[in-house]
């Protein structure tokens, strides 16, 4: 039988670089509105990389105003992702960083990795 | 053109469409398929078209069945399964494949559900059960009174009760074809299909366009 996880039709964005968790990043998602088409940034830490084939995402959390917390899933297939800018790594133990969500302010940071 | 096909559900996965939305697709191995049998009005009776999919052994078919296939010089096929078509223009032989579909139609797979056993009222017919708190614990997933009192003395028939559930030929109708690709013979539709992976499903024109 065919392999499922093998992509059906669509390729992975080539806009998306390849991420990590942990990284900080900015995503660029085309939005439409009406007839318009415009661009919004979601700017914030990649907490978790799924695979899976055409299903394949990855989250990014922020902190918005007040300090709560927004968690933004995309889908790595998606073409309305326009780009997605890595701004810095962290040096980071494990695969889904959810013990962030208990964090706030500087307990939320995490240590930057140069390479 | 012979507008049915007997296929293999693959399973569920999502594509985009033009405008970007990710759109719930089940992909099915379907074809190629065989025309093995053309029943005509005038001799049955009836209009259809008999279909072979899945290309097996020899050996694992029996003599009667393979003398069937070996009249009009087709390979070993394992299902062989009718289609009540209006349009029968075809002859014996002939190869249907994922193609006779275009993207956008609407068509009707049915399938075999997936078995659940002897099931509940709550699971098999969506009762909502009994209330879990105020001593009634062993009343869950109760189904509740089947009926009224003396009168009328009786259950009625066809009253929902515990029994069978799935391992039943279910259709969906109405699926919407979002891929077709000729060359791994994959049609993808729109939304879920009966069946577990791997189960085999026959591919109509919808009978409610």
């Amino acid at each position: 039988m065919i392999d499922l996880n093998k992509n059906f039709g669509t390729e992975i964005n080539p806009n998306i670089p390849e991420l990590r968790p942990g990284d900080t990043v900015s995503v660029h998602v085309r939005i439409k509105e009406g007839g318009r088409e415009r661009i919004q940034e979601f700017k914030g830490m990649v907490i978790r990389l799924r695979k899976g084939g055409n299903n394949a995402n990855f989250t990014v959390r922020r902190t918005a105003s007040n300090g709560i917390g927004v968690e933004r899933t995309f889908l790595m297939h998606s073409p309305r992702i326009d780009k997605v800018v890595v701004e810095r790594h962290a040096r980071v133990r494990r695969a889904q960083l959810y013990f962030l969500r208990g964090r706030t302010g500087k307990r939320a940071t995490l240590k930057q990795k140069f390479d | 053109m012979v507008k049915g096909l007997i296929g293999k559900k693959i399973g569920m996965t999502q594509i985009f469409d033009e405008a970007g939305v990710a759109v719930p697709v089940t992909l099915i191995e379907a074809g190629p398929c065989y025309v093995t049998q053309v029943r005509l009005p005038e001799k049955e009776g009836y209009a259809a078209v008999q279909l072979g999919f899945g290309e097996v052994a020899p050996k694992r078919l029996t003599s009667g069945e393979l003398g069937h296939l070996k009249k009009h010089a087709l390979p070993p096929l394992r299902f062989l399964r009718e289609f009540r078509l209006k349009n029968t223009d075809c002859k014996v032989g002939d190869k249907v494949t994922v193609d006779v579909f275009g993207v956008g139609e609407r068509v009707d797979v049915v399938g075999t559900s997936k078995g659940k056993g002897f099931a509940g009222v709550v699971k098999r017919y969506h009762f909502s059960g009994g209330i879990k708190t105020h001593g009634a614990s062993d009343r869950v997933r109760a189904p509740g009174a089947s009926s009224s009192t003396t009168t009328p003395g009786r259950v009625y028939k066809g009253t929902r009760r515990a029994g069978h559930m799935g391992n039943a030929r279910v259709t969906a109708q109405g699926l919407k074809v979002v891929l077709v690709d000729p060359e791994r013979n994959l049609l993808g539709v729109r939304g879920a299909i009966p069946g577990p992976k791997g189960g085999l499903v026959l591919i109509k024109e919808a009978r409610k366009q």
